[in-house]
């Protein structure tokens, strides 16, 4: 038997094939070629990977540049006479019950102005910020007796000197500015300081005050309206199709027409939510719930496919020994093909949910868009979501919403990581149980 | 055949456990088993042997009613389970399986602990009232399943992580959880070396007679040390049924004889 390879025979009515020389220069070449596509290949797969890395950096690093200064503000030093004429308002009035009439009458922002000018020279006003009288008003609210006397706070400076603060050239007047900037630092007068503003405020139009919270909690309202809706009725549809629907052209078509919503433009989902949810329904405009219902719609075709994906890849073995040991069909689904293919669908979910995150056309169209001065109260309330945000400030000449846009940009980098941290962390907990 | 390789011989008296009668099975238009008709008795094993493709897995899970999960089969004739037909008799088909247990070609426990796998099914149907009660069925459908002393330290690891023969014995056990009255094994040791492989035979042979067993083998030595009943299938029809010894030794059928000295398969 052993000879049959090594010595062919013309007898049997073979081909007399000549030994392989595995040695000859014909043969080495072939394997040196081999070898070199080989090589070639691996460094053009690193290319890219670096490619692709140095993008991410070079998106990240200028991110981080011009974005961590919006987290910073400057702020100056003000001492302040508080006068009970020039403020029109008494202590006794805090106490009553008209305490908000009586805030809203006292003219905290000419006692500030005045303030300044006295302190700084004519173009003292323009120092501190536009809002900048609110620090004044919080201190009186909080302690009353201060009416009378005369105070020194810190309260945040104008936008055009934080930017001379950051190194930057400010809007307008840049010499005046820089002057003004090294005299009050030389007389320690200003100061820099974590923007907390930035993370419990909304939208305002004076870049100091602008705060993120109002968007980030817009998009945490919309994405929760999204997630409810859209997991489970992808996830029930993508087990019915795959686990009870019969293959017929009508079940073909929904196939056809799933694929197909899960490629149409952002934009159109926008202007069903617009004619649907606030044509047809009347739901308020610019809302966390329609926001979340028409990225729901955008998101459900991508969960559809990816579950049916995840169910389609479980064992048919694990069904049979589930229906061969007595199990009801149900039983099946739920109690061994779900959880085998719950990290399938946890995934596609998160490319779903993160797509939803970062969109910004469909939402342009049901007036998420508008300009909301404070944090949402609720789904139904006014609201807007991160991504428009950045849009948003973009689009201002004010040169200080250009790091507001930076910072708004990290923000809503930090909440795409922790939702996919999260989905991670999910389903590594249901592989590991399973 | 020496008697080192034969089983045991058949029990003395029998009493029939499922019958079927003019079986046929058809997938779409093709029809994969004939009008086969047969007796499966309570005390004995009973082999089903044949060529690759002769149908005799798909007869097989005729018992059970798995070929239900398959869209375009349909089933013709009648298939009793002590005297109730298993398809028109109001029989439930879930209660079916649970009567009828199977174990398959490929070991294929479930992602959970060992625990887990055997406990399912006494789970599902609700046999065990307690805790207590559930780790005594678990425990003595391993030590039935020869795997107690394998598996009594390690309950909580996962079922997959076992060898490949200790995955088939806890599929055996599985079935055995559920106290079946019958135990169809679709080729239990194809997958198998040869030592896993002489375990679930020697533990067939321990089951003999507590449950009707019916195996379906590739391997016409298999058939012949582990059952007392063989059935020879070719293209769909079932050939010969007789006492296994007869078969092996002096078959009626000339396809039979020609299949048992390896001529074809």
């Amino acid at each position: 038997m052993a000879s049959i390879a090594s010595s062919p025979t013309a007898s049997h009515g073979h081909v007399v094939r000549i030994p392989t020389d595995w040695s000859n220069p014909e043969m080495s070449r072939r394997i040196r070629r081999r070898y070199a596509a080989e090589r070639r290949f691996r460094a053009i797969g690193f290319a890219a990977v670096a490619a692709s890395v140095s993008f991410l950096a070079f998106l990240l690093i200028n991110m981080l540049v011009h974005g961590l200064p919006g987290f910073l503000r400057t702020e100056i030093r003000l001492t302040i006479p508080v006068a009970v004429e020039k403020l029109h308002l008494t202590p006794d009035q805090l106490n009553g019950a008209g305490k908000e009439a009586a805030l809203s009458a006292a003219d905290f922002s000419g006692v500030v102005t005045a303030a300044a000018v006295t302190r700084f020279g004519d173009d003292g006003a323009s120092f501190v910020s536009d809002t900048g009288w609110t620090a004044l008003r919080e201190a009186v609210t909080a302690e009353p007796t201060i009416i009378g006397k005369t105070v020194t706070l810190w309260l945040p400076a104008a936008g055009n000197l934080d930017l001379v603060a950051k190194g930057k050239p400010p809007s307008a007047d840049g010499d005046a500015f820089r002057s003004a900037y090294a005299k009050l630092q030389h007389d320690g007068l200003v100061r820099t300081r974590f923007n907390t503003n930035f993370l419990t405020a909304a939208d305002s139009s004076d870049p100091v005050s602008v705060g993120i919270w109002g968007a980030f909690k817009g998009s945490l309202l919309t994405m929760f309206v999204t997630l409810i809706l859209s997991f489970p009725i992808g996830v029930l549809s993508a087990l019915y199709l795959e686990e009870y629907a019969p293959r017929n052209r009508w079940t073909d078509m929904i196939e056809v027409s799933i694929n197909n919503l899960a490629a149409v433009p952002s934009i159109i989902f926008g202007l069903l939510g617009l004619a649907v949810f606030l044509g047809t329904f009347d739901m308020p405009r610019s809302a966390p719930i329609v926001g979340g219902l028409t990225l729901a719609l955008m998101t459900m075709p991508v969960i559809v496919i990816a579950g049916r994906n995840a169910i389609k890849a479980v064992a048919p073995s694990i069904r049979d020994a589930a229906l061969g040991i007595g199990a009801s069909p149900i039983q099946v689904v739920f109690q061994h093909v779900l959880p085998l293919a719950l990290p399938g669908i946890l995934t596609g979910t998160i490319i779903g949910m993160a797509r939803a995150l970062g969109e910004t056309a469909p939402l342009l169209l049901i007036g998420m868009r508008a300009f909301i001065g404070a944090p949402p109260t609720g789904l139904t309330a006014p609201a807007t979501v991160l991504p428009m945000q950045v849009f948003l400030w973009s689009n201002e000449v004010n040169r200080s919403f250009v790091e507001k846009t930076s910072a708004a940009i990290i923000v809503l980098l930090l909440f795409l990581l922790m939702m996919n941290g999260i989905a991670i962390y999910l389903r590594n907990r249901f592989e590991r149980r399973w | 055949m020496d008697t080192q390789t034969t089983a045991p011989p058949a029990a003395a008296t029998v009493t029939t456990k499922m019958t079927a009668r003019d079986v046929s099975v058809f997938y779409g238009a093709k029809q994969a088993i004939k009008n086969v008709t047969i007796d499966i008795s309570r005390e004995n094993v009973t082999a089903f042997i044949g060529p690759s493709g002769c149908g005799k897995s798909t007869f097989l899970r005729c018992f059970n009613r798995m070929n239900d999960t398959i869209a375009s089969a349909r089933v013709d004739g009648e298939i009793k389970l002590d005297g109730t037909d298993i398809y028109t008799g109001g029989m439930d088909v879930v209660q079916l399986r649970a009567r009828v247990g199977m174990v398959f070609q490929k070991p294929n426990p479930f992602p959970k602990s060992i625990y887990d796998n055997v406990a399912y099914g006494p789970a599902i149907h609700g046999l065990a009232r307690s805790k207590a009660e559930m780790d005594g069925i678990v425990e003595g459908s391993l030590r039935r399943a020869g795997l107690w002393d394998e598996a009594k330290d390690r309950l909580q690891e996962s079922g997959t992580a076992m060898s490949g023969g200790q995955q088939q014995r806890l599929c055996i056990a599985r079935a055995i959880a559920v106290d079946p009255e019958v135990i169809l094994m679709d080729e239990p040791c194809s997958a198998l070396d040869p030592i896993a492989t002489a375990k679930i035979e020697e533990l067939i042979d321990e089951l003999r007679g507590k449950y009707a067993i019916v195996i379906v083998t590739h391997n016409m030595q298999q058939a012949a040390r582990v059952s007392q009943k063989t059935a020879f299938f070719h293209l769909g029809t079932m050939v010969e049924y007789g006492d296994t010894k007869t078969i092996f030794t002096n078959p009626t059928e000339a396809r039979t004889k020609d299949y048992i000295t390896g001529r074809y398969g």
